[in-house]
């Protein structure tokens, strides 16, 4: 119901602008004015102190979330990402993180367990040594990262698509959710993630992955920037919901699709 | 093509003066000019502070000149950008569109005769130029407004393509790849605020144009 608005008693509104037009003489002077307002607009839409903050944040997200069901229309599950010679390696290849490579998380390869949850029929953890077993299919694709830089890698792994029907996941779900050693966590949709060259990422450049790209497993995202492709995964969760992740939660945009 | 329309008036005859009854800009024209400002000032500022994230060449931009305070880092910048692509991307697709079927652009910016564009030049360096009818553009004028146009296409062809890279691979591959794209989006920003700095400059000089700009005439 629309709320009622506040309306100064004895003041009809619609006689109070037409009286305020009558007040401004000539038709030009109007028009100028008219100009005029949308100079000033151009000032209120720049973002800078003018503009409360938290509203211009809230329209930006919005406008945010908006792009992520046009980047959604967009997504072609069929088409594949450009793939490349050898020679074409970016070598070394850049370590990326939010913290320094020292930093960087280090999972014990003997003892790690990929959980796996949410809607799938068998909820067994995985050892490395079982993923190590499954059938693997290598990649040599372009990272782009979200500040335009990019590299080209070579990835070897299991196609994630297959790992989930492995698992009886329920591929109708919406979001798979990934949750990293150190944290970091990752949300993306199910038409990425049943993309033919989603995988996950056991070597890099023929050699199991060092901990610097992510040992003992990454998500490899040809499809999407390079802060939506995980490292060091522990935990695979398929849902319904959305559970966003680091970068998202702090602004980036969530379907970020290349 | 045909320049008769263009032609039937002569280029500038001096003190004659055939536009304070005339509209110069129609509405459609001073709405979209005024549209592309906005979007154009916050494309290109928080364009800057994205180049900053991983800069192409060896300088930065300084970031009191760049928009995206309303979050850390790149992220405000980001989404100012992706925010203000529609309105620069929408605006600009019906600018062109009115521009070809009203036949605007046939009548104002053709024909660019090469002759033309050095004599005015010429004539333009020395202050000869006259600014007298705002309503037909000298021949200056006229490659700098085409030239602008075509590098407004040309930043959002390549801005498509550094977004989507995989998606519009094809587009990419135009452009050289994705690494290329980014240089052919920089140097199609440039382009254009190389010509802001003329345009702004002699609007400053000729205030009677940003009235007409503003009013229409």
């Amino acid at each position: 119901m629309p709320k009622a608005r506040k309306i100064i008693p004895g003041v009809d509104p619609k006689l109070l602008i037409k009286d305020a037009a009558k007040l401004l003489p000539d038709p030009s002077r109007r028009l100028f004015l008219r100009g005029a307002t949308s100079l000033g607009a151009i000032t209120l839409l720049t973002g800078c102190d003018i503009v409360d903050q938290d509203t211009a944040a809230k329209a930006l997200l919005t406008i945010s979330r908006f792009n992520d069901r046009v980047q959604a229309l967009i997504f072609n599950p069929d088409k594949l990402a450009p793939t490349y010679p050898e020679s074409a390696i970016t070598r070394p290849f850049p370590f990326n993180g939010y913290y320094p490579e020292e930093d960087a998380p280090e999972v014990d390869g003997e003892t790690y367990m990929l959980e796996v949850g949410g809607l799938v029929e068998n909820k067994k953890p995985w050892t490395l040594e079982e993923l190590y077993a499954l059938p693997q299919e290598k990649q040599i694709t372009r990272h782009v990262c979200v500040e335009g830089w990019s590299a080209i890698g070579s990835w070897t792994g299991t196609p994630l698509r297959d790992f989930l029907q492995r698992v009886g996941a329920d591929l109708t779900a919406k979001y798979v959710w990934f949750q990293c050693a150190e944290g970091y966590s990752n949300t993306i949709d199910m038409p990425t993630a049943l993309h033919p060259q989603t995988q996950m990422t056991f070597k890099f450049d023929n050699e199991i992955l060092p901990r610097k790209y992510g040992f003992p497993m990454k998500i490899r995202i040809p499809t999407k920037l390079g802060f939506k492709n995980p490292k060091y995964v522990v935990g695979m969760h398929v849902m319904n919901q959305n559970l966003g992740g680091y970068w998202e939660d702090r602004g980036y945009n969530w379907f970020s699709g290349i | 093509m045909s320049s008769e329309t263009a032609d039937a008036k002569p280029t500038h005859l001096p003190g004659v003066s055939s536009g304070s009854k005339m509209v110069i800009h129609p509405r459609w024209v001073r709405i979209t000019h005024w549209t592309n400002v906005v979007a154009m000032f916050v494309m290109i500022t928080s364009g800057w502070r994205i180049y900053n994230a991983s800069p192409l060449f060896s300088f930065t931009f300084p970031p009191e000149i760049t928009i995206g305070d309303a979050f850390d880092g790149l992220t405000g910048a980001l989404l100012w950008h992706f925010a203000a692509m529609w309105l620069l991307a929408v605006n600009g697709v019906i600018y062109v569109a009115l521009g070809i079927l009203t036949g605007r652009f046939r009548r104002k910016l053709l024909p660019i005769r090469p002759a033309e564009v050095v004599r005015d030049l010429r004539a333009a360096l020395t202050g000869k130029l006259s600014h007298d009818d705002l309503s037909v553009y000298n021949a200056v004028q006229r490659v700098l407004y085409a030239g602008v146009i075509l590098a407004g296409v040309v930043i959002v062809l390549s801005g498509v393509s550094i977004w989507k890279p995989v998606q519009f691979q094809e587009l990419a591959a135009v452009f050289g790849g994705y690494d290329a794209a980014r240089f052919v989006h920089f140097f199609a920003m440039a382009t254009i605020v190389g010509f802001l700095a003329i345009h702004v400059t002699l609007a400053i000089l000729v205030p009677k144009s940003l009235r007409a700009m503003l009013l229409g005439r």
